[in-house]
């Protein structure tokens, strides 16, 4: 196997996909007159993915093993001044660990697509979009500066864009891509003043020379304020994370993305795109760490997060938006881990995620093919007999989520919790109780989902209003049926490693040295990790621990809520809904911050564009200052005009007045 | 003759000899000339780039001989660092606008090709005029085809537009002729700019001048307040002249500012800078939000353009290297972003006759092919990395960054602005299910079409891949002026 990294050999991992998404993209569409057909489309992108997923993972093995690292410019964007712009790869642990992710989910939803997307007219245009996802969001892992993170940054949220809107015939689908560009645009505004800050006053956008320089970056404050530069650039730095990571108040824009096609749901806005702000702040650990005040804000939005994304869950009845809620939540699990100071635990929750949710997302889109389109979970209900490689990998992708001990979410989410109970930021007693608090709602929402779905009763005759799918498809009356092995088949892969990923690699990612030069803690002021390791004996051990642990019966007690409440006694719910009617509204209607996004925000921005427009431009420059002095011109000249009456005694008469008054200003004034 | 001045005089001869043709009768061997002239136009203009050499500030390809004796008037041109670029800018928009005008003009067609032959051969004269006079002679002469373009071939209001559009931007120019004759006066008898440069002159006078050179080149930009012709020439001139109103002549306002006002009178430059900055960043605000409201794609798109030429006018009065090789590049991208925004427009004008957003919606179902390229531009529009419009926005914002906090923040909102009105118009032309019959009528672009879409294409995402080559060229310039600008002139002043 290679021992040392090329930069011919990376750069395969990026440009594989993107070729693939450029076959299909232009010759497989009407753009380029339809020359590649459907099967050499998704031939070619499975391939690129599959090429780029091969040499990740000998690069992965590389890093783990031989200890290689790779750091080095490919090729310079621009110069200004003594400021080099570059594009450029590093690759570490961190690095090696992402292009694995991504690949390897991204391979999977490619496959997946295969058979979701075999009736879609845009067969070829949506694998040329997702590869070119792939592409972007590589270049986002993959590199060495702060302009390509920000180019891959904005690259994967055109993607997204692009695939939230894929049925662009459908208004909720073209309204939930622009919100979520925009939504992300507000992110990205935080996101740009902080790299500016940065290269302000570090003078490079390269991570390496950047991160040398953050010693002397603590000392300074923000010119004018007595504000913390640090802290300044590290906000600033995780708003833009706040935007991509869907992270309260920004995270309006995810729920309304589930208008996309579910493979995208899975791939962009459950496993990897949204994870890119917790990989940014990972990569950032050096400038984070400086800032206490950055670190509790982080910890306090992602507590937020956490807990009251988690009730929204409880109360959604389309299936992909429980696991989009599910996601919110957990987005916000890593992002207290980011605020703890655990990073790596972080990242670790990162990857475990991505596997299992990702599946989760594969089954329901998996269910909602079996259904017919319908995706409205009060119309199932026994589809385990139906659908049974589904059912099972949903069990275990459902398991690993709430935690089971020896699921790969265990492991990750157990750690957070500890983690996060050995921090004495500010902000990290609230951030405790969410995150304990939110293991009961996950179990409880997650199992809610799984019984109404694959237990109880068979509901799916008595769907009121069968027909609100996009496919003119009308046979709801159907029973289920398993899908074909293109969907299932990446469903089992990713099944395997969402039970045992976390119980493999669990010591090496948090107390090996596997992030060692990519993540750096501050021991000394923020020594949580170092607590977790101390309790860490193995982890066999962990998992044995946990049984005895807290987490471990609030999951408990959540699974066991949810089969009373909607298989023993389907009752309850309406009841306890009638019951907590303004709680219900309330959650319905998501704490009112999209009715104050339309209605303050996008109205107030429309009416005070109109105003400026109508006052500002039209009646004021235009008619008083532009037309005006047309005006003004035009009275003057026409009251001048009055003198030229025709007359020789009036001109006779100005003459004489005008001697008069010349000759009276050189005889007597000007003497 | 010189390579310059072949890049000026062979567009200019072979629109004269276009007007000597007929008019309506030979229409298509009209065209074909007048494309072929374009491309040998902006073929000449090449061996600039190719000759050009880095690392001096110095003018490069300079030309200099007597032009009226009597005031010591010289045909004096040479292009620098900053100028190289936009000669070949408006040999390039130049060859676009021709192929989009192919059809759409069908009434004194050579009359119209050669306008536009003739407009880019005098602006290419105004970016490598080096005497005061051959620059405002230029400068002025600009307008005459640009007031025939917008008056003969313009939309029903074209008359007030003509004129709004000729008045506003001719009263800005006098007080220009003032500073200059000023200059001469003051500089013993010479219309030499680049000794102008160097001329010791005391506060008062450099406040002065910066206003006269302000009042014609701010509403050239346009910058915020007298920026509303804009928009009311934008609506009624024909596609090919907004793209180059858009691409080329907002430019040579900012370009003046570059060659005049900063190096003649630095010291008022920085004195005032304070105001530049917040008229720039009124412009990038403001404009933004009554970009969000407009109900006319050209209007829209129009403001769009105030918005974006507020970043080359804050990145100039930062007076930092990210700051101004931003505007200037921000200058390139919009040429070609701008551009390809009216052309788009005009696309669907040809067919459907409206520029209201609410004739059209659901484009794409059927014209896949436009609306890609549409949604490239759109994107390209609003900043995205990797086209033309995100470089020069990102230079100044972090040139900005580095003079102030709260500047770069400002300046920053066009991030969010930008992609507002941009996608929201996006959505609302393009998305969604066919609107109505118009729109179920309406047929793919054709090759003449996706020939010129692409050309802008490639130069947006080759500016927006790799914009070294055009950063390169003006790094040395921009320096030398950044240093010259430092310099106080007001210590050489002898009382």
């Amino acid at each position: 196997m290679t021992q040392t990294l090329s930069a011919s050999t990376l750069l395969i991992v990026p440009l594989a996909p993107l070729v693939g998404a450029m076959v299909a993209g232009i010759l497989g569409t009407s753009f380029g007159g339809n020359w590649v057909g459907r099967r050499l489309s998704h031939t070619i992108t499975i391939l690129g993915v599959l090429v780029a997923f091969i040499v990740s993972a000998m690069t992965l093995e590389s890093v783990a093993m031989d200890g290689a690292r790779f750091n080095e410019t490919l090729y310079t964007w621009m110069t200004v001044g003594d400021l080099k712009m570059e594009v450029g790869f590093l690759v570490d642990g961190l690095t090696a660990m992402m292009m694995c992710v991504v690949t390897f989910v991204s391979l999977m939803v490619h496959i997946y697509t295969v058979g979701y997307m075999k009736e879609d007219e845009g067969y070829n245009r949506f694998f040329a979009y997702i590869s070119l996802f792939t592409f972007s969001m590589l270049m986002l892992v993959m590199s060495n500066n702060m302009l390509q993170l920000f180019f891959g940054w904005e690259a994967v949220g055109l993607a997204s864009y692009l695939l939230i809107g894929f049925w662009f015939n459908k208004p909720t689908a073209i309204f939930a891509n622009m919100k979520a560009f925009l939504v992300n645009r507000v992110g990205d505004f935080g996101f740009i003043l902080g790299i500016a800050l940065l290269v302000a006053y570090a003078g490079t956008l390269n991570y390496g020379e950047a991160f040398a320089k953050a010693g002397d970056l603590a000392k300074l404050t923000l010119p004018g304020t007595n504000w913390m530069l640090v802290t300044v650039i590290c906000i600033c730095l995780f708003i833009g994370a706040m935007g991509k990571s869907a992270q309260f108040p920004l995270h309006v824009w995810l729920p309304d993305s589930m208008e996309g096609p579910t493979p995208i749901s899975a791939l962009i806005h459950a496993a990897t795109m949204v994870t890119a702000g917790i990989f940014m702040v990972a990569r950032m650990s050096p400038l984070f760490e400086l800032s206490d005040a950055a670190l509790s804000f982080v910890m306090v939005i992602g507590a937020i997060t956490a807990l009251f994304m988690g009730f929204l869950g409880v109360i959604q009845n389309d299936i992909k938006r429980v696991v989009a809620y599910s996601t919110l939540s957990q987005l916000g699990y890593m992002t207290v881990a980011l605020g703890a100071s655990a990073y790596s635990v972080a990242v670790f929750h990162l990857m475990t995620h991505a596997f299992f949710k990702a599946l989760l997302f594969l089954a329901a889109g998996s269910v909602i093919i079996g259904m017919h389109h319908n995706q409205d979970i009060r119309w199932m209900g026994g589809v385990r007999k139906y659908m049974p490689i589904t059912w099972i990998t949903s069990l275990l992708g459902s398991l690993a989520l709430i935690g089971t001990p020896l699921f790969a979410g265990f492991y990750s989410k157990d750690s957070i919790i500890e983690v996060v109970g050995e921090s004495h930021l500010p902000g990290s007693g609230f951030a405790y109780f969410a995150v304990m608090a939110s293991v009961f709602i996950t179990a409880f929402y997650s199992f809610r989902l799984y019984f109404l779905v694959f237990h109880g009763k068979e509901r799916f005759d008595k769907n009121p209003d069968g027909h609100h799918d996009s496919y003119g498809d009308h046979s709801h009356r159907e029973k289920p049926h398993e899908s074909p092995w293109v969907v299932t088949i990446p469903l089992i892969l990713l099944a395997i490693p969402s039970v045992v990923i976390g119980f493999i690699t669990i010591e090496p990612l948090l107390f090996g040295e596997f992030f060692k030069d990519a993540i750096l803690v501050n021991l000394e002021k923020h020594p949580a990790m170092e607590e977790l390791s101390k309790m860490f004996h193995g982890p066999a051990q962990m998992a044995l621990h946990g049984l005895t642990s807290m987490p471990f019966w609030l999951a408990l007690s959540g699974v066991v809520a949810a089969y009373y409440m909607y298989i023993v006694n389907p009752a309850l719910p309406t009841a306890i809904q009638r019951m907590f009617k303004p709680v219900y509204t309330l959650l319905e209607n998501k704490y009112y911050l999209d009715w104050f996004n339309e209605n303050v925000l996008a109205r107030g921005a429309r009416g005070l564009g109109t105003a400026l427009w109508k006052n500002g431009d039209q009646k004021l420059i235009d008619g008083t200052l532009v037309n005006g002095s047309w005006k003004l011109i035009g009275w003057v000249s026409s009251t001048v005009r009055q003198l030229q009456s025709g007359y020789i005694y009036h001109y006779a008469f100005g003459m004489i007045i005008g001697v008069f008054v010349l000759m009276t200003y050189f005889v007597w004034l000007n003497r | 003759m010189g390579l310059l001045s072949l890049a000026i005089w062979t567009p200019v001869f072979f629109g004269l000899f276009l007007l000597t043709l007929g008019r309506e009768d030979q229409a298509r061997k009209v065209r074909w000339i007048a494309l072929i002239s374009a491309v040998v136009s902006l073929l000449v203009t090449l061996p600039l780039y190719e000759g050009f050499k880095l690392g001096t500030s110095a003018m490069q390809f300079v030309e200099k001989s007597p032009w009226i004796e009597r005031f010591n008037v010289h045909y004096y041109i040479g292009v620098d660092g900053i100028s190289l670029w936009f000669v070949l800018l408006t040999a390039f928009i130049n060859v676009v606008v021709i192929i989009a005008s192919w059809e759409a003009i069908t009434t004194r067609v050579n009359q119209y090709m050669a306008a536009f032959l003739i407009l880019s051969g005098l602006m290419i004269g105004v970016f490598s005029a080096l005497d005061g006079l051959l620059f405002y002679v230029f400068f002025e002469a600009t307008l005459i085809p640009m007031y025939l373009i917008i008056g003969i071939w313009g939309g029903p209001n074209k008359i007030y537009a003509a004129f709004k559009f000729f008045l506003y931007t001719l009263l800005g120019s006098l007080l220009m002729l003032v500073a200059l004759i000023f200059l001469y006066n003051k500089s013993g008898g010479s219309f030499d700019i680049l000794a102008w440069h160097k001329l010791p002159l005391t506060g008062t006078v450099q406040t002065l001048l910066f206003f006269a050179f302000f009042a014609a080149f701010a509403v050239k930009v346009p910058m915020w307040p007298v920026h509303t012709w804009l928009p009311d020439v934008h609506v009624e001139a024909p596609t090919g002249g907004s793209a180059v109103l858009a691409a080329i002549m907002l430019k040579l306002g900012a370009y003046g500012f570059l060659r005049f006002s900063m190096p003649i009178a630095p010291d008022a430059a920085r004195e005032w800078a304070w105001l530049m900055i917040a008229l720039s960043l009124i412009a990038v605000i403001y404009v933004g939000l009554v970009a969000l409201v407009q109900q006319d794609m050209k209007k829209l798109v129009a403001y769009s353009s105030v918005a974006h030429m507020g970043f080359v006018t804050l990145g100039f009065f930062i007076f930092n290297d990210l700051g101004v090789s931003g505007g200037i590049v921000q200058m390139i991208a919009h040429g070609f972003v701008s551009a390809a925004m009216f052309l788009c427009i005009g696309v669907l004008y040809d067919r459907v006759h409206s520029r209201e957003i609410a004739s059209y919606g659901g484009v794409v179902n059927t014209m896949p092919r436009f609306s890609a390229f549409a949604l490239l531009f759109a994107m390209a529009n609003c900043g995205l990395p990797a086209t033309a419009g995100f470089v020069g926005e990102w230079m100044v914002i972090l040139g900005a960054m580095k003079t102030n906090f709260w500047i770069g923040a400002a300046a920053a909102t066009a991030l969010i602005s930008g992609a507002a009105y941009t996608l929201w118009m996006f959505k609302r032309v393009y998305l969604g299910p066919v609107a109505n019959e118009n729109v179920k009528k309406l047929t793919d672009i054709n090759s003449r079409e996706f020939l010129m879409l692409t050309m802008l294409a490639i130069a947006v995402l080759y500016m927006g891949i790799y914009p070294k080559p055009f950063t390169d060229v003006m790094n040395t310039s921009v320096a030398d002026l950044l240093t010259h600008v430092a310099a106080s002139k007001l210590n050489q002043v002898k009382n």
